[in-house]
């Protein structure tokens, strides 16, 4: 659908993303670097479910509508555990490496903090998860056509910018609620998140009803958004302090001597 | 797998068509033209002339792309499309049946200018000006258009098309059709402008640098040539009558040309005519030699004959002008009115006393030999000149006798000369319904019939030898069948060498002469003259592929091929043989190319130019409003979450401070 429609719905999807690169982690080499390594993780596990997936074609292998609809789920299934498992091992392996840096830094503090690990973490999951639910979209979007020759939605393109929207926000608060349940051992947390990415990607399957899956996603987007935000140390009172512009007060009255 | 998925979903790609590409010659540049990234359009179907005022005028979503009929495909309609800015292209449904009223985009006065009628010889037959040869020629293959032109050859796609336009495009109760709306692209960007003197300039210069490749290539191909008696070209070549005729056509789209009353229909009787004289008895004794020459490209300005006049002229080809001591032409002969066939002949050069009475002779004889066969020989006026054909321009370099057969005594009686409705049904050959594509080879049409009870082989035996014709069975039918219908039979494959299996196929065939050396038809009529005219000899795959090292002095007058042969019925092998035969190719590319003069009016300058990419493809497009919007939301999307997050970071420290945290806490 042309330039405008490409440039429209490729900062839909990814100007929070880029808004976030550019104003956090674009100054820190540090966060960079574990973004980047976010996102070869996640890239691991798209390539084992897809092995997976890809096997399982060939086993199942019927031309029946049904049976591959079923083989798809399946697919999304174990692509879903298969993120999260990548996701704890590169917690597992943050651990190790922060604790590598300290003995090379000879600092006292962690260079870089579990809190911030576990954002940066999800940022490079969401953004390689985006980047691979929408490019191909994108590409056939600079076309003349739309969608819609053979009945399907006109909306095609604006509902899937939405979606990666969603699933990019989200994986930033999953990868939040996730390393803290990990460091505070709260498994019945490291359940839900699972739960509610499974939930996510198995409402997806109600397309092209977008309304049937945009909705749903992006409630639960809200959700996980206030979940994390209390998970990540804020509360009722510092976000009233932040939108009454008495932040300053609220730091001298904390300013102890040294 | 063409496409990814998300592709699929958006385009449905049209497949069977035909362009309309860009031919040139040294002054002028025909056919259409796109943009480089294709043409895309509203579509409107147009399916009689009031739906053209919604295109031209009325439309609210201009650019238009066109869907018509081809009843409505007229000059007028064109003209008025070609000078309308709202229009973005056309695609023509194909009309089945044929136009009732006749279409032909030829011109007028076919290859006009390059024949021998000129102010300096017999100027009031120049121009048409004595007889209009195809009157119902509108010129359409021979004018500019700026946008690109698709022949839909399948009538499911064109329902395809129809359908969407239906569910999309159709005004409801006079009001505006909504978006989104169908709309269709076409890709067909000539790399060639101008005429060719500018094209072959540029090509030369791009390559002498290594550039780019050309951006155009000439028309060329070969001819086929073969004689009765076979002939040394080192020893004095015996005087020869020649028979010729042409093998191409052509229509408004490229490589639509199945030509079948003007081209193909006469090709086959000359190869039957060819078959029986080879099985005269005694006929290595005639006192003179017989030529068949079949010229390829002569729908362009002469190139096939002209071609071999400027090699005979300048001694490249082993027969000179001077050995030949009279020319038979076959024009277009399959639409004869009540039996009738037409004598032509030059009444400029029947003024030369030494040239008179060998024509006069050579007319005599042949309406004599037709006496007692089913079809009957008439002279046409004396004053008349010749019809458009080959023989014309060996009369531009010497005058020689000759006379040109066809089934026409003044205009064409084809209706549909040069289009794509020149085709089996055009010359009435009818095949019942539900015969498998062998019976259908075998079965012998009336058309065959009526070709080969009097098929010329008693005229051709009869204008130069007194006396009867034993001739076996014509294979009129035959060649019909595979040059009309379907190249992909049985006998077919039994003639052609193993290696060039991708000759055959199994759709139309058509005669185009193309830029690509060797067609298909060419190279079938040569395998179908040598087999025909040919002998089998006994030789192994080796002495066949190799005949200069068995020694035997007649082996240079021949040429041997090693054919595949008919299928064993009760195995799956084929039995090859060898054939010797006196069927030779010659190059048949315009002078003008040789002598580089690209601008040249005395030798085709016809060239066709490259493309990279041509195809067609329908989709729909939603409005200009939906695309703006969905860019300001991205934008402003952008915008606010730039604004969100400079504030939360720069708040950081407090948003995400719990009471325990100190003030210097690393966010």
């Amino acid at each position: 659908m042309t330039a405008a429609v490409f440039i429209g719905c490729s900062f839909i999807a990814f100007g929070p993303a880029l808004a976030l690169c550019v104003c956090t982690i674009a100054a820190e080499p540090l966060r960079l670097l574990f973004l980047i390594a976010g996102g070869f993780f996640w890239l691991v596990s798209l390539l084992l479910s897809s092995l997976v997936w890809f096997i399982a074609v060939q086993i199942g292998g019927s031309n029946n509508a049904s049976v591959k609809k079923n083989l798809l789920i399946f697919g999304v299934m174990v692509s879903v555990l298969l993120q999260e498992v990548f996701r704890f091992a590169y917690y597992k392996l943050l651990k190790k490496a922060n604790k590598g840096l300290m003995t090379i830094s000879q600092e006292e503090t962690l260079p870089i903090s579990v809190r911030q690990l576990s954002y940066v973490s999800g940022l490079g999951f969401g953004i390689m998860s985006g980047v691979f639910s929408l490019v191909n979209i994108l590409t056939d979007s600079l076309g003349p056509g739309t969608v819609g020759i053979y009945g399907d939605s006109p909306q095609y393109f604006l509902s899937s910018a939405f979606m990666t929207l969603a699933i990019v926000l989200l994986h930033i608060f999953w990868g939040i609620v996730f390393f803290d349940a990990c460091e505070k051992k709260k498994w019945w947390a490291l359940a839900l998140v699972i739960l509610s990415h499974l939930l996510v990607s198995g409402v997806t399957f109600q397309n092209p009803q977008y309304e049937g899956s945009l909705v749903p996603s992006y409630i639960i987007m809200m959700l996980m958004a206030t979940w994390a935000f209390f998970t990540a140390g804020g509360s009722l009172r510092n976000l009233k302090l932040c939108l009454m512009c008495r932040d300053k007060d609220f730091l001298l009255a904390n300013q102890r001597p040294r | 797998c063409w496409a990814n998925s998300v592709e699929r979903k958006i385009y449905i790609p049209l497949n069977k068509t035909a362009p309309c590409v860009r031919l040139l010659n040294a002054t002028h540049q025909i056919g259409c033209q796109s943009s480089m990234s294709g043409d895309t359009g509203v579509i409107h179907v147009v399916e009689k002339e009031q739906d053209l005022k919604w295109v031209l005028t009325d439309g609210p979503h201009p650019p238009y792309m066109v869907l018509l009929e081809g009843e409505l495909f007229t000059r007028e309609l064109m003209l008025q499309l070609k000078g309308s800015s709202r229009i973005s292209g056309l695609a023509v449904a194909i009309s089945k049946p044929s136009p009732a009223q006749g279409f032909s985009p030829g011109l007028k006065c076919p290859n006009d200018g390059f024949g021998v009628y000129s102010n300096n010889y017999g100027p009031q037959y120049a121009h048409c000006n004595w007889t209009v040869w195809n009157p119902l020629g509108n010129g359409l293959a021979y004018e500019d258009f700026n946008f690109p032109i698709f022949l839909l050859e399948d009538a499911n796609e064109t329902q395809v098309i129809k359908q969407c336009y239906q569910d999309h495009n159709l005004p409801q109760n006079g009001s505006v059709p909504e978006y989104p709306l169908c709309a269709m692209q076409l890709f067909a960007h000539m790399h060639a402008v101008t005429n060719t003197v500018t094209c072959m300039r540029r090509s030369s210069l791009q390559t002498a640098f290594s550039l780019n490749p050309e951006v155009c290539d000439a028309l060329s191909d070969y001819n086929v040539w073969s004689t009765l008696k076979p002939i040394n070209t080192s020893s004095k070549i015996d005087p020869m009558d020649e028979v010729i005729i042409v093998i191409d056509s052509h229509s408004f789209f490229w490589n639509v040309a199945p030509g079948a009353e003007s081209a193909v229909a006469s090709f086959v009787t000359h190869l039957a005519a060819a078959e029986a004289l080879h099985k005269v008895p005694d006929v290595q004794k005639l006192p003179r030699n017989i030529m068949f020459t079949f010229f390829q490209g002569e729908t362009f300005d002469y190139i096939g004959s002209s071609r071999m006049v400027y090699d005979m002229q300048m001694d490249k080809f082993p027969i000179r002008l001077d050995n030949i001591h009279s020319f038979l032409e076959l024009s277009q002969v399959a639409l004869r009115n009540s039996s009738v066939l037409w004598v032509h002949t030059d009444p400029v050069s029947r003024r030369n006393e030494s040239i008179q009475p060998q024509v006069k002779t050579l007319v005599e004889a042949l309406i004599n030999s037709s006496m007692g066969a089913n079809v009957t020989l008439q002279e046409v006026s004396q004053s008349q000149p010749l019809p458009p054909s080959s023989f014309q321009r060996f009369l531009r370099a010497k005058q020689i006798p000759g006379v040109v057969l066809a089934d026409h005594r003044t205009s064409f009686q084809n209706r549909y000369y040069q289009s794509m409705y020149d085709t089996a049904e055009n010359i009435l050959m009818k095949y019942p319904e539900g015969l498998s594509p062998e019976e259908t080879l075998d079965y012998v049409t009336d058309t065959a019939k009526v070709s080969a009870k009097h098929c010329f082989c008693p005229l051709l035996a009869g204008g130069w030898r007194r006396g009867g014709w034993r001739g076996s069975g014509c294979w009129v039918s035959r060649m019909l069948y595979g040059f009309l219908i379907k190249t992909n039979n049985s006998w077919f494959q039994s003639i052609i060498k193993q290696d060039l299996k991708g000759l055959l196929g199994d759709e139309l065939p058509q005669h185009y002469i193309a830029v690509t050396t060797l067609v298909n038809t060419t190279q079938l009529v040569q395998y179908v003259l040598a087999n025909l005219t040919g002998t089998v000899v006994n030789f192994t795959k080796e002495e066949c592929l190799n005949p200069e090292k068995t020694p035997n002095p007649e082996k240079e007058m021949y040429v041997y091929t090693w054919v595949q042969g008919s299928r064993d019925p009760n195995s799956t092998s084929r039995v090859p043989f060898c054939v010797q035969s006196t069927v030779h190719l010659t190059k048949a590319a315009s002078p003008a190319f040789e002598l580089k003069q690209w601008g040249s009016t005395e030798y085709s300058t016809w060239t066709e130019s490259r493309w990279k990419d041509i195809r067609a493809r329908i989709f729909l497009v939603a409005s200009k409003e939906l695309e703006i919007i969905t860019l300001v939301v991205g934008i402003a999307i952008l915008i606010l979450s730039l604004l969100a997050t400079y504030f939360i970071n720069a708040k950081a420290h407090v948003l995400f401070s719990s009471p325990g945290d100190g003030g210097a806490v690393a966010y």
